[in-house]
C-alpha cells in the first residue's frame, strides 16, 4: 500500500473526477469531490511526517517506477520526493484541498462539470511534484493547465473569451519552449533516459558544452519563465487571475505556476550550471526592474481587487527569480521557502477576494468601503492574509524573503536593495487595499448594495478553507524548520560545493 | 511447353490466402449490392449494418491472425514480389478497416439527411478500403499504380456523391481534375524510372524495372542519374498531391468542404495515411541511394506545409474548411517524422503511432461534425457549434478530446504522437524544422481552441425576433450505434495517450 502512495495522490483525485461524470446526483458527487480533494491531502501530509524515517535513494523517499510502454525511448512512469519537492507536494496536497472544499461549497453553475476539471487539475499538481521523470513531470503540468483555460472561458468573469485565449496562446507557448528543452537535455545527455536521477549522475560527470548548456538554459528560462509570468511575458496573469473563478485561479496561482520555478530549481540549475551562470545576470535584472519594480508599481494603480492580486503574485515571481539567479543552495532554499508560503498566501488572497465580492457584489475597490464593521472576521481575515503577503515576521512568507536577500546581497548589493524597497511597495498596495475595502466610510454604491442585501460575515464554508491555508501559513512561519531540514539535505545532494570550470576535454 | 511451366512457377506464389481481408472486403461490397436486389426496400435499412458489422468480422480474423502472414520468411514476398507483406502492412490494414468502419457509421448518420441512393456510398467504400490495403503492401509500381487508381476513382464518385448540392459537385470536378494531373505526374516519374532502369547499357539494370527491389539494385548501381533524379521526383510529386503537401494542397479546402462529411472524413483519414504508408515504401526501401536528394526535397515540403496549414487554417469559419486545412499541417509534421526516418528508425513508429491517434482524433470530430451538420452538409460554420457543450454534453465532450488531440495536447494520443516525432527530429538533427514546428503548434492552438470556444464558452443569447429562426441546424440525436463508436475513440485518445503499453513497445520497434 505504501509504495504505491505517491500513485495514489494523483489517481485519487482522477478517479473522483471519473466517477462524477459517470453521472452522479450532485449530492453523492460532492462527497466524492470531497475524498479526492481529501485524500491527497493526507498523503502529502503523511509524506511530510514520514519523510525523514523513510528510506531514500539519491534523496528520494517513496520511490516507485511503473513501465507505460515507452521504455524504449527512457520514458518511464516514476515517483518520488526529494525535499524540494516535499514542500511543494504538501503546497498542492494543502491549496488543492482548500481550494476543492471551497469549490463544492459554491453555487457555480454546472456544479459537477465544474468540480471534475478542478478534480482533474488536483491530479495533475500532485503529478507535477512527485515525477522524478522529467517527461511525466511536464505531461502532469498541461494535465492541470488544461482544466484552467476551459473553467476560466465558462465560469471566468468579465472578459473570459479573451482571457481564455490568451492565457491559452501564452501558456502553450512557454509550455512548448520548456518541452524542447527538456528534449534537449535528454537528448544531449545521450543516456536516453527522461530519469532525472540518471540525468543528474550522468551530467554530473560529464557536463554539457558551455555553447549547449547557454542555448538549452536559455529555452527553459524563457518557457518556464513564460509560465512563471516573467517580465515582459507576464500580460496572461493579471488578465487570466482576474477572468478566473475563485478556485482555478486559487490553484493555478498558488501551486501550478510553481511548475516553472521547480523545474528551474530541480532541473534546470543542477543539469546546466554553466547555463545558469551565462543567464544569471539577465535573469536578475528582469527579475527586479520588471517583476519588482514596474509591475510593483502598476499593482499600486489598480483598481479591480483581483486584479491587484493577481499583479501583486507577478511582483512576487520577481524575488523567486532573484533567488535563482544567485545560484547558491541560500537562495535556492529561500525561493522554495517563497513559493510554498506565496502559494498559501496567495491562494488566501484569491478566496477572500471572491468573498468581498459575494458580498460587495463588485471588485473594484473605489465602490466599497467600511465592510470591516458587518464583516469583522472576513476583515481580520484579510488583513492576516496581506500581512502575510509584505513578508511580516511569523509568516512563512519572511523567511522566504529573508533568505533571499540574504544570498543575493553577495550576489548584487544593489539589485537587493531594490528589491528589498520592493517590500515597501507591497506594503502600500497591501495595506492600501485592506484600508480601502474595510476601513472608512462605506462609499454611496456599497451603502446602496449591503442596504438591498446586509453583508453576513465569513461563513463556515469560507472560513474552513481559509483557516487550512493560514495555519498552514503561520506553522511555517514559526516552525521553518519543518520544510528546511528535508530541504537542506536535498540542497546539499543537488547543489554540491561550487565545482571550477570543468575542463574542455571532459565537456560533451 | 516452357510458358506454362513459367505460369505455373508464377502461380505457385499466388497465395491468396495472404490477400484475404482485401478478398473478403471485395466480396462483402458485391454482397451489398446483391442485397440491394433482394431485399425488399423497407429492409434495405438493414444494409449498412451489414456492411458494418461484415467489416467489424474481417477485423476480428485479421486480429487473431496478426502474425500468420509474416510467420515464415517465404510469405513475405506473394504474387511473384507485387506484393510484400510485412508487420508494417499488416498494421495499415488494421488502420484502413477501422476507419472504413468509422466511415461507414457516419455515412448512415449523414446519409439519413440527404435524399441519395445508399448503397452504393457504402459498396465504394468497401472497394476504397480493399485498395488501400493493397496500396500499403505494394512492392511492384503496377501494381501501386492500379491499386491508387481504383482509390482515386472511388474518390471522385464520393467526393460529388451529394450529387444535388452544387458544392458537392465543384467538389467533385476539382478533385478529377487535380487528381488526374497529379496521377500524370506520378505516371510520367514512374515510366521514366522505367526506362532508364530497364536501360542494357547502365549497370544494374533489370529485366523488370517496376519492381522495387529491382529498381532498388539499380539505383543503387546509378547513384547519380539524372534522369532517375526526376523521376524521383515526378513520383514523390504524385504522392504529395495525395498526402496534401505544400505546394500540391490547393485542393483541399474546397474539395473537404464539398465533400460529404464521412467523405471528407475518409479522404482526411485513410487517403493521407495511404499517402504515408507509400512514402514511407518508397523512402525506406526503394529511393534510399538517392537521399541527398529526397531528404532537402521532403524537408523544404514539411516546413512549407506546417506553415501553410497553420497560417491558412486561421481565418477559417467554416469548420470543414478549417480542419482540411489544419489537415495539411498535420501532413506537415507527418513529414517531419520522414524526413527523420532516413537516419533515426525510431522515427516510423513514430509515425505509425501519430497516424493512429489522427485517425482517433479525426473521426471523433469528424462523428460530431456529422450530427451537428443540417440538410446542407457544405454549411457548417463555427456559430453553429455553440452552446453545444449545454445541449448535447456528450458531443461536446467527444468534440474537446478530439480537438485536443489534434492539438497535442496532453494527456491524449496526439500529444504523444507529436512528441515521438519531436524527439525523432532532435535526434536526426533537424532544429530548423522542430523551430517550425513549435510556431505551428502554438498557432494552432489559436484555431482548435476558437472552435472548443464556440462550443463550450459561447452561449446561444440573442432572444430570437418574431418570425426569425435559429440559425443552428437541428443536431441529430446520437444513436446506439455512432455514440458507441465516439466513446470509444474518446477513450482510446485518452488511454493512448497516458498509457502505450506493449502497444508502444511494438510501434516503436518497427523497422522496415
Amino acid at each position: 500500500m505504501f509504495t504505491h502512495l505517491l500513485l495514489f495522490s494523483i489517481v485519487a483525485p482522477l478517479a473522483a473526477a471519473a466517477v462524477i461524470s459517470a453521472g452522479l446526483p450532485v449530492r453523492i458527487a460532492k462527497v466524492a469531490a470531497a475524498l479526492g480533494f481529501a485524500l491527497p491531502a493526507l498523503i502529502a501530509l503523511h509524506a511530510w511526517y514520514h519523510f525523514a524515517e523513510s528510506a531514500q535513494d539519491h534523496g528520494y523517499a517513496f520511490l516507485a517506477k511503473y513501465d507505460t510502454g515507452l521504455q524504449s525511448l527512457g520514458i518511464k512512469l516514476t515517483l518520488g520526493l526529494n525535499g524540494i519537492a516535499l514542500p511543494l507536494f504538501v503546497l498542492a496536497g494543502l491549496v488543492g484541498l482548500a481550494a476543492g472544499l471551497y469549490a463544492i461549497q459554491s453555487n457555480a453553475e454546472r456544479l459537477k462539470t465544474y468540480l471534475v476539471l478542478l478534480l482533474v487539475m488536483q491530479g495533475g499538481l500532485m503529478g507535477v511534484f512527485a515525477s522524478v521523470d522529467i517527461f511525466f513531470f511536464y505531461f502532469f503540468h498541461e494535465l492541470a493547465l488544461i482544466p484552467t483555460f476551459i473553467m476560466v472561458g465558462i465560469w471566468g468573469g468579465r472578459d473570459r473569451s479573451y482571457a481564455a485565449m490568451k492565457m491559452t496562446i501564452y501558456l502553450t507557448l512557454g509550455a512548448m519552449l520548456s518541452l524542447i528543452g527538456l528534449i534537449a537535455i535528454y537528448y544531449k545527455s545521450h543516456v536516453d533516459s527522461f530519469d532525472l536521477i540518471t540525468l543528474r549522475e550522468e551530467l554530473l560527470a560529464n557536463g554539457l558544452k558551455a555553447g549547449v548548456q547557454n542555448n538549452i538554459f536559455g529555452l527553459l528560462m524563457f518557457g518556464f519563465g513564460i509560465l512563471v509570468s516573467l517580465w515582459p511575458f507576464h500580460t496572461w496573469a493579471p488578465l487570466g487571475y482576474g477572468a478566473a473563478p475563485s478556485s482555478a485561479a486559487m490553484l493555478h496561482a498558488g501551486v501550478l505556476k510553481k511548475f516553472g520555478l521547480y523545474g528551474l530549481i530541480q532541473i534546470a540549475l543542477p543539469l546546466l550550471p554553466l547555463g545558469a551562470a551565462h543567464w544569471a545576470w539577465t535573469l536578475a535584472v528582469l527579475a527586479v526592474v520588471g517583476n519588482i519594480m514596474v509591475i510593483g508599481f502598476i499593482t499600486i494603480a489598480q483598481r479591480d481587487l483581483k486584479q491587484l492580486v493577481g499583479y501583486s503574485s507577478v511582483m512576487h515571481m520577481g524575488y523567486a527569480f532573484l533567488g535563482i539567479a544567485t545560484f547558491t543552495a541560500a537562495g535556492i532554499g529561500g525561493v522554495v521557502i517563497m513559493m510554498v508560503a506565496h502559494g498559501f498566501s496567495v491562494a488566501l488572497l484569491f478566496l477572500l477576494s471572491t468573498s468581498i465580492y459575494h458580498r460587495t457584489q463588485t471588485f473594484d475597490m473605489t465602490e466599497m468601503g467600511g465592510l470591516a464593521q458587518k464583516t469583522p472576521v472576513l476583515a481580520a481575515f484579510f488583513v492576516t492574509a496581506t500581512m502575510a503577503s509584505i513578508g511580516l515576521p511569523g509568516f512563512a512568507n519572511f523567511w522566504g524573503e529573508l533568505t533571499i536577500f540574504v544570498a543575493a546581497w553577495k550576489f548584487s548589493p544593489l539589485l537587493t536593495v531594490l528589491a528589498i524597497s520592493g517590500v515597501i511597495i507591497s506594503a502600500v498596495y497591501g495595506l492600501r487595499s485592506a484600508a480601502r475595502v474595510f476601513f472608512g466610510q462605506p462609499t454611496e454604491a456599497f451603502a446602496k448594495v449591503s442596504a438591498e442585501k446586509p453583508p453576513v460575515d465569513l461563513v463556515w464554508s469560507e472560513k474552513f478553507p481559509a483557516l487550512i491555508l493560514i495555519v498552514a501559513l503561520l506553522f511555517i512561519g514559526f516552525w521553518p524548520k519543518s520544510i528546511s531540514t528535508p530541504l537542506n539535505s536535498a540542497l546539499g545532494v543537488i547543489y554540491p560545493a561550487p565545482t571550477a570550470q570543468l575542463p574542455a576535454d571532459n565537456a560533451k | 511447353m516452357p510458358h506454362l511451366d513459367i505460369l505455373k512457377a508464377a502461380a505457385s506464389s499466388n497465395q491468396w490466402m495472404a490477400i484475404y481481408p482485401e478478398l473478403l472486403l471485395g466480396s462483402l461490397a458485391l454482397v451489398l449490392l446483391a442485397l440491394e436486389i433482394i431485399l425488399p426496400k423497407k429492409q434495405h435499412a438493414v444494409i449498412p449494418s451489414v456492411a458494418i458489422i461484415g467489416q467489424i468480422g474481417v477485423l476480428i480474423w485479421l486480429a487473431f491472425n496478426f502474425h500468420t502472414v509474416f510467420l515464415k520468411p517465404e510469405h513475405a514476398y506473394t504474387f511473384s514480389g507485387l506484393l510484400h507483406h510485412s508487420e508494417v502492412g499488416q498494421f495499415m490494414r488494421v488502420f484502413f478497416l477501422l476507419a472504413s468502419i468509422l466511415v461507414c457509421v457516419l455515412g448512415t448518420i449523414a446519409l439519413a439527411k440527404q435524399k441519395m441512393p445508399r448503397i452504393e456510398f457504402f459498396h465504394i467504400v468497401l472497394v476504397v478500403s480493399a485498395a488501400m490495403m493493397l496500396l500499403a503492401q505494394s512492392n511492384n509500381f503496377i501494381l501501386l499504380f492500379v491499386a491508387l487508381e481504383t482509390v482515386t476513382v472511388g474518390f471522385y464518385i464520393l467526393v460529388s456523391y451529394f450529387r444535388t448540392n452544387p458544392l458537392s459537385l465543384e467538389a467533385g470536378l476539382k478533385y478529377l481534375i487535380m487528381g488526374a494531373l497529379s496521377s500524370g505526374l506520378l505516371l510520367f516519374g514512374i515510366v521514366l524510372l522505367y526506362g532508364v532502369a530497364g536501360n542494357p547499357t547502365l549497370p544494374g539494370s533489370s529485366a523488370n524495372p517496376m519492381d522495387f527491389t529491382a529498381l532498388h539494385t539499380f539505383l543503387l548501381a546509378n547513384p547519380n542519374n539524372f534522369l532517375a533524379s526526376i523521376g524521383i521526383v515526378l513520383v514523390l510529386s504524385g504522392v504529395a498531391f495525395k498526402i496534401g503537401a505544400v505546394p500540391f494542397q490547393i485542393w483541399i479546402p474546397d474539395v473537404y468542404q464539398g465533400a460529404p462529411t464521412p467523405v471528407t472524413a475518409f479522404l482526411a483519414v485513410a487517403s493521407k495515411a495511404a499517402g504515408f504508408s507509400l512514402l514511407l515504401i518508397l523512402t525506406q526501401n526503394v529511393f534510399t541511394p538517392y537521399e541527398k536528394l529526397t531528404t532537402p526535397v521532403l524537408a523544404i515540403m514539411a516546413a512549407a506545409t506546417i506553415l501553410f496549414g497553420n497560417l491558412a487554417a486561421l481565418t477559417q469559419h467554416n469548420v470543414k474548411r478549417l480542419i482540411g486545412l489544419s489537415g495539411v499541417s498535420h501532413a506537415g509534421y507527418l513529414l517531419i517524422g520522414v524526413v527523420a526516418a532516413g537516419s533515426q528508425p525510431l522515427a516510423i513508429g513514430a509515425i505509425y503511432f501519430y497516424l493512429f491517434a489522427y485517425l482517433l482524433a479525426s473521426f471523433a470530430v469528424f462523428g460530431v461534425m456529422t450530427h451537428v451538420a443540417g440538410g446542407d452538409d457544405a454549411d457548417q460554420d463555427l456559430a453553429h457549434y455553440s452552446d453545444l457543450a449545454k445541449t448535447h454534453p456528450f458531443l461536446g465532450a467527444v468534440l474537446a478530446i478530439g480537438l485536443g488531440s489534434l492539438a497535442g495536447i496532453p494527456p491524449l494520443a496526439g500529444f504523444m504522437g507529436k512528441l515521438l516525432i519531436f524527439v525523432a527530429a532532435f535526434k536526426a538533427g533537424l532544429h530548423v524544422l522542430l523551430v517550425v514546428a513549435i510556431v505551428g503548434v502554438v498557432i494552432s492552438i489559436y484555431y482548435y481552441f476558437g472552435w472548443i470556444k464556440a462550443a463550450f464558452f459561447e452561449t446561444w443569447r440573442a432572444p430570437l425576433l418574431e418570425g426569425e429562426t435559429d440559425l443552428r441546424p437541428m443536431c441529430t440525436p446520437v444513436g446506439i450505434m455512432a455514440g458507441v463508436a465516439l466513446a470509444m475513440l474518446a477513450l482510446a485518445t485518452v488511454v493512448l495517450g497516458c498509457y502505450q503499453g506493449a502497444f508502444g513497445d511494438w510501434l516503436l520497434a518497427l523497422k522496415f
